[in-house]
């Protein structure tokens, strides 16, 4: 059985991302006790998917490390992987919420030394790579992963190849009885953090992403690009593992569209202006890019970032947002439109498209269970109608990191001024 | 250089004038509807350059445009309008006030089509389909319109067969009972639309 010791001076974190760390870490370093949630076996969220950041296009294991190693000094921090909050009740400094804790089968004995991985057969989809590749259903889940403790895939519970699994442990860390638990958790204050999920990139049906395999989402272009990636760093199109050396990018996909999303997500123009960086640096001049944009939003200070990609000979950009994708005969997509600098109607092959795909919340906020006030686009509003819960970076709006990191230390801060006054009462 | 470049006063008129004629500021410019109109390619401006052109006070240029009249009315463009512009219903309000202007371009079959079909439709309160039908094959003159009749004669037999075609119509046609009631409601009709639009 879990045991959770919380009480209504603790503060609840809901997501395990750069945004639920951050804050969990800055109420934590503040002196607060902190309960921090994660749905996913391990912390990092899809920061930890990418494989460099804007604008300094460093890699995010730097940033993710030193709040790991904050994380694991920190003994006011407690962690609950694999878990869900399925219910809130009560008030500002005095919450209860249910939480739905799923069997690792796993224990804290594990060493991640892999010879559980070696042992099991059964290949299951990797969602750490946006199921672009396999891997065994006993897993690590990424080279970041913390904890770094292994994965049985309830797949194979149940089988011969559990107790094969279960036999190659020298450490009795594998547990096929783990069950499915559900722990109350006191808390006086509740950061939610749960982030962003890509738009469905299968909705924006006239640009093929269900049809064509060569038309791929932003998010799959990160981890095609990363050298610890499905293909290893290179950028081979899906269909036929040719290189990619001519690609589109399609700014706007399913944001700022009445028929998709409402609103901006901000951080795809600065995405695909860092992902020509990604094609220059594995193709040199062979690698070309073209931006379909309707207009470019390198965000706030951004925009020097934008102005040396367009001093880039090798990135074309071109005002238009595309009507429709179609394939030739060579599985090339034929990206149709016309543009607005001389409504120039065009057809042009690309060796394979990426869909810069809008946020939206993981959780939209009608499906937090509280009383949330959120905007129409399902992200969390700062109102006083939402008592202690306090929402945290793109739970509450559509932001890069940086964004995210102030937006997460602001909630910690609001949840550490209720849980100072629940201190004060109490005396 | 006169102010009148910058005084969007034709904007302002097609915002008054035109019916929806109110979302064309709204237009971002992004070429969806162009790009996924099945006609684009074959008219002389595409939507988003109308609107374009509206807001760079090009009257003479957009209304005179052959653009809203090869509009098929398949509405496309609204259901992929990012912004849900109604563009359709835009381009024929266009086309309804370059019709008031006089400024449809000169033999432009669907204006013409148009014209034939509402003068058609006017005279008796019903449609003379017999006579709407040799109304379009002899418009280009007599030998062109046997030409026509002769090409499109399985046609005419066929809908004479199901009944959709009435050779005794050449006589006057069918027609409404109150007549005279239905051009004073057209006649009332009208004047609202004019004083709305400011047509008249």
């Amino acid at each position: 059985m879990t045991e959770v010791v919380a009480t209504n001076q603790t503060i609840l974190v809901v997501g395990g991302g750069i945004s639920g760390m951050t804050a969990a870490l800055e109420a934590a370093e503040c002196g607060k006790e902190v309960v921090l949630i994660e749905k996913n076996p391990v912390l990092g969220g899809r920061v930890s998917q990418l494989y460099r950041y804007f604008p300094k296009l460093c890699h995010p294991t730097c940033g993710l490390e030193i709040n790991q190693r904050r994380v694991k000094q920190n003994k006011r921090i407690r962690i609950l992987t694999m878990a869900e909050v399925t219910g809130i009740t009560g008030s500002p400094g005095d919450y209860t919420a249910s939480v739905k804790i799923a069997p690792r089968y796993v224990n804290e004995n594990c060493t991640a030394c892999g010879d559980c991985g070696d042992a099991a057969e059964t290949m299951i989809d990797d969602a750490f790579n946006y199921n672009l590749g396999k891997v065994k259903a006993a897993f690590l889940p990424s080279r970041m992963s913390y904890p770094q403790r292994y994965v049985v895939d309830p797949s194979v519970i149940g089988t011969p190849e559990a107790d094969k699994i279960k036999a190659a442990c020298k450490y009795d860390a594998v547990d096929l009885s783990m069950q499915e638990e559900t722990v109350q958790v006191k808390a006086g204050a509740v950061v939610w953090a749960t982030g962003w999920k890509p738009y469905d990139a299968n909705k924006i049906q006239p640009y093929g992403y269900d049809r064509f395999d060569n038309v791929i989402t932003s998010v799959e272009f990160e981890r095609l690009s990363d050298p610890h990636g499905p293909t290893g760093g290179k950028i081979l199109r899906p269909s036929d593992g040719k290189e990619a050396k001519n690609v589109a990018f399609i700014q706007c996909a399913g944001s700022r569209d009445e028929n998709h999303l409402r609103h901006c997500s901000r951080i795809c123009c600065m995405a695909s202006l860092k992902q020509t960086n990604y094609m220059r640096e594995a193709f040199g001049d062979e690698g070309k890019s073209t931006i379909y944009y309707i207009d470019i939003r390198a965000i706030d200070r951004f925009e020097d970032f934008y102005q040396k990609v367009q001093a880039d000979p090798n990135v074309k950009f071109v005002k238009s947002k595309v009507a429709r994708i179609l394939e030739d005969k060579d599985g090339n997509p034929v990206l149709h439109g016309v543009d607005t600098e001389g409504y120039h109607r065009y057809a042009t092959p690309h060796d394979l498209v990426v869909l810069a795909v809008g946020m939206e919340p993981s959780v939209s906020a009608a499906n937090i269970p509280a009383e949330i006030v959120s905007d129409s686009s399902g992200f969390i509003e700062q109102d006083q109608a939402n008592g202690a819960i306090f929402g945290a970076g793109c739970a509450a709006n559509p932001l890069d990191v940086n964004r995210s990191v102030q937006s997460a230390t602001a909630s910690a801060l609001r949840a550490i001024q209720v849980i100072n006054r629940v201190a004060r009462a109490e005396g | 250089m006169s102010i009148e470049k910058y005084t969007r006063s034709f904007l302002k008129e097609v915002e008054e004038r035109v019916e929806e004629g109110h979302w064309v500021k709204m237009c971002m410019q992004c070429g969806v509807c162009a790009g996924s109109c099945p006609l684009g390619a074959h008219w002389e401006h595409t939507p988003q350059k109308i609107f374009m052109m509206i807001r760079a006070g090009k009257r003479e240029e957009v209304l005179s445009s052959d653009s809203m009249w090869m509009c098929t009315s398949c509405y496309q463009c609204i259901v992929r309008c990012p912004r849900k512009l109604p563009i359709t219903h835009i381009m024929h309000g266009l086309a309804y006030l370059a019709k008031r202007e006089g400024l449809v371009p000169k033999n432009q079959p669907t204006a013409q089509f148009g014209q034939l079909f509402w003068d058609n439709l006017v005279k008796t309160g019903r449609v003379n389909e017999l006579k709407l039908s040799l109304g379009m094959y002899f418009k280009d003159g007599f030998s062109q319109g046997i030409k026509n009749a002769m090409a499109m004669q399985s046609v005419g037999l066929g809908m004479m067969k199901a009944k959709r075609l009435n050779p005794m119509e050449i006589m006057g046609g069918h027609g409404i009972k109150d007549k005279s009631g239905f051009h004073a409601m057209l006649k009332k009709a009208r004047e609202l639309e004019d004083s709305r639009r400011k047509l008249a």
